[in-house]
């Protein structure tokens, strides 16, 4: 677990790296004129985004009590709120009225805010996967480690975009 | 250090952390741009010392000491024996495994020249073994402590017999449960 957060610091922090640097070293104002950045929306996303990692945590308890349908609707109410989370990610970058060859300024947005949201998509197939073995039958009261895995990876994700959210939208 | 993504509980709790932390950054940030950066330090820094500060699951616990014991009527001697060890004395009708710990550093295992050290280990193995007839010599862990634990889950031992210095006599006794003495 220690080498994937290593790897995770390691490729959050290089793309982190370049934002910084087209900030802060080229002293240009954020974001660049005559750009704006769509915070109200990413706001919204940030309060689905945090609202499913709490449905993730009561899928998990939910669980260990041996409440099946607790988890269940942990589980689905979690991903349909990480899939809302990246079609709004994705209505936001087609109304962005920039793109990649627009400047340093976009492309940093882009990797940034795609990279994490390569992560949600990753973090959405894990979830369909849990939900599916969820309703089969496959997890216990005792038998719950894919629950778990998939809850820890979920609340990373979470985590990534709380620092995504401040730096790029909000600071 | 404590992983915070331990469990789905503690990945849970460090959202909220993260969160809170953040929050303050922003409020700092919104009064005075170098006040949200030295706020920001002061947040690292503590969430840093946060997770140094929380113990490890276990981590407190004193390692488990292993018991060992030879098949009935024989008589079994494990010889622990750091690289560069010219010559051990081991008892007479005793079965002999003779362990050279692949000593090596941290910064050595990081480093790569952890390889250097056990060539050196195997180096002295290889001699040892065409000195003391009849006994098995084996390469063992970096740690000696590690190297005698592994070493007694498959050879079953009446006492240790430690060639090296004495933190590394100290180290084996605290580990196992057999009479460990020095060659």
């Amino acid at each position: 677990m220690f080498l994937f957060i290593a790897s995770e610091i390691m490729l959050f922090g290089s793309f982190f790296t370049a934002y910084f640097f087209i900030r802060i070293v080229n002293g240009v104002p954020w974001p660049t004129p005559p750009y704006h950045l769509p915070v109200f929306v990413a706001t919204i996303n940030t309060f689905i985004l945090m609202t499913s990692s709490a449905t993730m945590h009561w899928a998990t308890t939910s669980i260990k009590r041996g409440n099946v349908w607790g988890m269940r609707a942990g589980l689905l109410l979690t991903f349909l709120m990480g899939l809302a989370f990246l079609i709004a990610q994705l209505f936001e970058y087609m109304r962005a009225g920039f793109n990649t060859s627009d400047g340093a300024f976009p492309t940093i947005f882009f990797c940034l805010t795609g990279l994490h949201s390569c992560h949600v998509f990753i973090g959405l197939a894990i979830l369909a996967i849990m939900t599916i073995r969820a309703w089969r039958g496959h997890f216990t009261a005792e038998h719950h480690h894919g629950v778990e895995i998939g809850g820890i990876y979920w609340h990373f994700v979470d985590v990534m975009w709380i620092v995504v959210f401040t730096t790029v939208y909000i600071l | 250090m404590r992983n915070p993504l331990r469990s789905e509980a503690e990945a849970y709790r460090f959202l909220w952390v993260v969160i809170g932390g953040a929050a303050v950054i922003i409020a700092a940030a919104f009064i005075n741009t170098w006040l949200g950066v030295a706020v920001a330090v002061l947040v690292f820094g503590a969430l840093g010392w946060w997770l140094m500060k929380e113990p490890q699951p276990g981590a407190a616990d004193p390692p488990p000491v292993v018991a060992s014991g030879p098949p009935p009527g024989t008589r079994r001697v494990l010889v622990v024996a750091p690289p560069g060890t010219e010559a051990v004395t081991v008892p007479d009708g005793a079965e002999v495994l003779v362990v050279v710990p692949a000593l090596a550093s941290t910064r050595e295992a990081f480093t790569g020249t952890a390889d250097d050290r056990r060539d050196e280990a195997e180096a002295t193995a290889a001699a040892l073994e065409s000195r003391l007839p009849g006994a098995r010599v084996e390469v063992g862990a970096a740690d000696p402590a590690l190297a005698v634990e592994a070493a007694l889950r498959v050879f079953g031992a009446d006492e240790v017999l430690v060639a090296g210095d004495d933190g590394m006599l100290e180290a084996i006794r605290e580990r196992v449960a057999l009479p460990v003495s020095r060659v």
